[in-house]
Formats: structure tokens, C-alpha cells, sequence
């Protein structure tokens, strides 16, 4: 009796990529597991080893855990929100034909290739309650009477943050509607001016259903990647004042810059465990269509 | 008459809107430019021009002078190119993989390089930090390569598969039925059409690896450091040098948008065809 022989040439091929992606990714995810159950702080390293569920229980009468997590709430709602609608606008707009449109597509993706570090300092430097531009923007206009420390003040320096972020994710988002705009074939178009449809009609009745599906999975990577964003806001505010800029992907790293490695690893899982929600709504999208 | 209403209401619906969304994307970048070639007593002078008064390099010869950028421009370099070789080498070969061959597991296999899009980066870092602690390999080039294959490669893995599935089988099938190998299928064939495609992926992997922070400022010391780090470095305990800072800002941005004006039309290929499909 023979056996069917196994090609064994992809595996061999995959292999390389497999090993390294294990031992960068799914090893140290099961590090964090495990060091979630321990006392781990590189500054008491005589106190490190396991404490079973106390990171646990210590995180969640937390009360900077669970404001923190609040601002990610905002952070996303708001920053991915509004990145959308703008996005939308935009790749609307550089859809028309105009004069100059390639290179004003081009150069409207800048600020999503530029460095987060570069994006939290360049506003940082907009805002700078001194000798901020914004600030004598808004007074030559009158729109302010005195300037405004906006990074400063808690009342300000949340929306100032999520400003910042709105603009860095607007390309991205003008970017995959702009190429779903590209895909939907215009005799749709045709016909719905044929019946007499106005614009906004066709933009509800058409545009958006046939975009669906590129807007939710760019939704999705979008909301995991703010979610998981630390550069701009740690550059801008390193979660000040008061803690009022601070998301949880913040927070963690704060913790992590002080060393404190068991209580950063038990809430960047919780953090994982929030966004699994999105990840499998992301997932369930693209083997769906990886079987087509 | 109804021509000019045309025109007017193109005006209003297209290129104003365009012109102020071109003002708002980009305004950063030149009061940047234009922060960095201010002279010092303009910058802090309590008012604010928006072009100099008179145009001086001083931050930028402080910038490589007193601050020695050049080290961490050099330091980038190494990392993201080093980077680059490594994630286009390995992910080629998987790519190739997932792409031609049918195969026991495979919808498994692709699945775990696109889980890492769930892991957040900061869950990765603190055990990548004790791990690369212990090994003793902190603070050295390598320790950034390693961390930043973790997002470079299932990315140019799912990149590069796209880019192979659109190219058609039939030429290399023609190439095996002559009497090539896979090998030689692929070295001859499929390899002139692809390298474009190849080179968008390793421009992206060089931009992202280029422009990481979070595991940068982790794991590197004052002589492994790379730009982002020595930027935030700028702000020191007397303040910020914000003259050096946009000077620096502006020098690490340029190769960052050459690359990306040569390699963007594949690259925004690849990366929407994901999202659009269905």
C-alpha cells in the first residue's frame, strides 16, 4: 500500500517567516500571560515571582485604570469617528476630475507617513501656549481674546490630542473609500440619473451600500491601531495634565518606562482582550472572503 | 450664462473644499520647515512671522554640530534597512507559498501572521523588553530588527501574496511544461514582473521600521538610539530647542516622502485590494 506522498515544499517555504514570527510574537504574548501573574517590577527585582490574580485585583480598584480606559473610549470614538467623515469627504472630492488631482492625492497622504514622534511635536509646537501659531491664528481672527496654554489645561488638552490624531488619520481613510470609489462601476450611476436621482440620493443609495464593505474593514484596522497608539499622544502631553490625556496604551507604556513589567503586561492584556472584539469582527471579514 | 454657473459652482464644491483640505494637512509640515530656518531671536521673540525675516541654516548646523544627528541617522539606516532584507526575504518565500501551493493548513497558517494585527504593540513590548534583557541583546541594532519584524512581516506577507495572486499562473506553468524548474519558473518569470511590487513592500517595511518610536525608545541607549528617539531627546529638562527639533523633523521626513512618491502607486494598490474586494 502506498501513501499519498505530502508535498512538503510550502511548509519548508513558510518556515523562516513561521519561526521568527513565533518567537517575536507568540512567545512573548505568552511571556505577558505568564508575567501577568507575577510581581514584576525591575526596581524591586528581589519581590519578583508569582502573586497569582493580585495585578488583577489591583488594576481593577484602580481608579486611573479605569479612567484611563474611558479616554480610550473617547480617543477612539471621537478620533476614528471624525477620521472617517473626513476621510470620506476628502476621497469624495479627489474622485472628481480636476486640475492638479494626482499630485493633490499625493501629497494629501503625507501625514500618513510621517513619523507619530514628528506628528506629536509638529502640534505640539502648533499649540505651544507661548509662541504657538494656532494661538495668534485664532487672535488675528478674533476668535480668542487671550491665548490658551491648549496642551497645559486639562479642559483643552484632551481635544487638542484627538485633533491631532483626526488629521493623521484622515489620509488613510480618503485613501481605501477613494479606491472602493474607484471599483463601483459607473453605469450604477447612469441608470440612477436616468431615474432622476439627485446627488444625495445616489450617494446614500449607491455610494455608501457598495462601499460597505471597505469601510468596515478599514473601520476595524483603524480602531485597533488608535486603540493602540502611543507616540503621539506621549509626545504631545506623555498623558498630562492630570492624567487627562492618558489611554491605556499610555498608561501601559508609562507604567512600562517605570519598570513596573507585571502590572504593565496584566493591563496591556486586558487591553488585548477589549480589542479581541474588534480583531474577531476583523477576521471573520477576511477568511469569508479569503474562501470566495 | 449657464457655463459660468458651471464654473462657479465647481469652484465652491471642488476646489475650495480641496484648498482647504490641502491647508489642513499640510500646514504642519510647512510652519515646520518654516520654524527651522528661523534665526533664534525670531523664534522667541514674542511675534510671529509666517515666513522669516531673514533666512538662516543655524539649527540645522546645530543640529549635526552640537547634536551629532548624523549617529542616529546612521543608527536608522542600519535598522530599517536591515529590516527591510530580513522581512522581504523570509515573506517572499512564504508569499510564494500561500499564493501557488495548495496545501494541508494553510488558511490556519495565513491566519496566525494576520493575528498580529490584535496584538497591540505595548503587549508585545514589555516581555520582548525581559526577553531581549536576558538574552543580551537590549540597547543593540538587533533587538530593534527582531521587534520590528513582528508587524513587518505578516505585512509584506499579506502584501506580496496579493501582488502573486494577480499575476497569472499561466506563463509559469508554460515555463515548468518547457522543461524549468519552480526555481528557475520563478528567478526568470515571475521575478521581473514582481520586483516592482517587491520593491513598494520594502519601501513601506523601511518607512514604518524608519519611523517606529515606541519599541525605539525601549530598547536603545545613547549610542543605538534612532531619529524619533533623538527628536523627543531634543526636549530637554530647559525646555524645548524647537529650532533644531523642525530642522530634524524635516531632515527625517524627506526620504521618507521620496520613497513614497516612487513606490506609492503599487503600494496603494496592494494595500486596498484587501479592503475593497466584496
Amino acid at each position: 500500500m502506498q501513501r499519498k506522498k505530502i508535498d512538503l515544499t510550502p511548509y519548508l517555504l513558510i518556515s523562516p517567516a513561521l519561526i521568527i514570527f513565533l518567537a517575536v510574537v507568540f512567545l512573548p504574548a505568552i511571556n505577558a500571560i505568564l508575567m501577568s501573574f507575577q510581581s514584576y517590577d525591575l526596581r524591586r527585582p528581589s519581590r519578583i515571582g508569582f502573586i497569582g490574580l493580585d495585578n488583577y485585583i489591583a488594576i481593577f480598584n484602580d481608579s486611573l485604570f479605569w479612567q484611563s480606559l474611558w479616554k480610550t473610549f473617547l480617543w477612539v470614538t471621537f478620533g476614528v469617528g471624525f477620521q472617517f467623515i473626513l476621510g470620506f469627504v476628502l476621497a469624495l472630492l479627489l474622485h472628481k476630475k480636476f486640475f492638479g488631482r494626482g499630485f493633490v492625492r499625493s501629497v494629501s497622504l503625507i501625514p500618513w507617513v510621517t513619523p507619530g514622534v514628528l506628528i506629536g511635536l509638529m502640534w505640539r509646537w502648533i499649540y505651544d501656549g507661548n509662541y504657538g501659531v494656532l494661538n495668534d491664528i485664532l487672535l488675528k481672527f478674533g476668535i480668542i481674546q487671550e491665548k490658551i496654554p491648549f496642551l497645559a489645561q486639562q479642559a483643552t488638552a484632551f481635544p487638542s490630542v484627538i485633533l491631532t490624531i483626526i488629521w493623521q488619520g484622515i489620509p488613510f481613510f480618503a485613501l481605501m473609500i477613494l479606491a472602493g470609489l474607484q471599483g463601483i462601476p459607473t453605469e450604477l450611476y447612469d441608470a440612477a440619473d436616468v431615474d432622476g436621482a439627485n446627488g444625495f440620493q445616489k450617494l446614500v443609495r449607491i455610494t455608501i451600500p457598495m462601499l460597505k464593505n471597505t469601510i468596515y474593514v478599514s473601520t476595524l484596522l483603524r480602531i485597533i491601531w488608535v486603540a493602540n497608539s502611543v507616540d503621539v499622544i506621549f509626545n504631545m502631553t506623555g498623558g498630562g495634565p492630570a492624567y487627562s490625556t492618558q489611554t491605556l496604551s499610555v498608561y501601559v507604556f508609562n507604567k512600562g518606562n517605570a519598570l513596573n513589567l507585571g502590572y504593565a503586561s496584566t493591563m496591556s492584556i486586558i487591553l488585548t482582550l477589549i480589542l479581541l472584539v474588534v480583531a474577531i469582527l476583523y477576521f471573520r471579514n477576511i477568511f469569508s472572503s479569503e474562501e470566495e | 450664462m449657464k457655463k459660468i454657473k458651471f464654473k462657479l459652482s465647481r469652484i465652491f464644491t471642488i476646489y475650495i473644499p480641496i484648498i482647504i483640505f490641502l491647508i489642513f494637512l499640510l500646514f504642519p509640515f510647512y510652519w515646520t520647515f518654516v520654524t527651522s530656518i528661523k534665526p533664534e531671536r525670531e523664534l522667541y521673540s514674542g511675534v510671529i512671522t509666517y515666513w522669516p525675516k531673514d533666512i538662516n541654516f543655524e539649527s540645522y548646523k546645530k543640529l549635526f554640530i552640537s547634536f551629532n544627528f548624523l549617529k542616529p541617522m546612521t543608527n536608522s539606516l542600519i535598522v530599517a534597512a536591515s529590516t527591510t532584507i530580513i522581512s522581504l526575504t523570509v515573506s517572499l518565500f512564504a508569499a510564494y507559498a500561500f499564493s501557488r501551493y495548495k496545501f494541508k493548513g494553510k488558511k490556519y497558517l495565513m491566519g496566525i501572521f494576520l493575528t498580529n494585527n490584535m496584538f497591540p504593540t505595548v503587549l508585545l513590548l514589555i516581555p520582548l523588553y525581559a526577553i531581549m534583557r536576558n538574552i543580551g541583546i537590549l540597547y543593540t541594532p538587533f533587538a530593534l530588527m527582531l521587534s520590528y519584524t513582528t508587524f513587518t512581516i505578516p505585512f509584506s506577507i499579506w502584501l506580496l501574496s496579493g501582488y502573486l495572486r494577480d499575476l497569472p499562473i499561466s506563463l509559469e506553468e508554460a515555463a515548468m511544461i518547457d522543461g524549468a524548474t519552480r526555481a528557475q519558473a520563478f528567478i526568470k518569470i515571475v521575478f521581473p514582473v514582481l520586483a516592482p511590487c517587491i520593491v513598494a513592500t520594502g519601501a513601506y517595511v523601511f518607512m514604518t521600521s524608519w519611523n517606529e518610536y515606541v519599541f525605539a525608545v525601549m530598547f536603545t541607549n545613547e549610542a543605538s538610539r534612532t531619529i524619533p528617539v533623538a527628536l523627543k531627546n531634543l526636549i530637554g529638562q530647559l525646555g524645548v530647542e524647537w529650532g533644531m527639533l523642525t530642522a530634524g523633523g524635516i531632515i527625517t521626513i524627506i526620504p521618507v516622502c521620496i520613497m513614497f512618491f516612487f513606490a506609492q502607486k503599487r503600494l496603494t494598490q496592494g494595500l486596498t485590494a484587501g479592503a475593497v474586494k466584496g
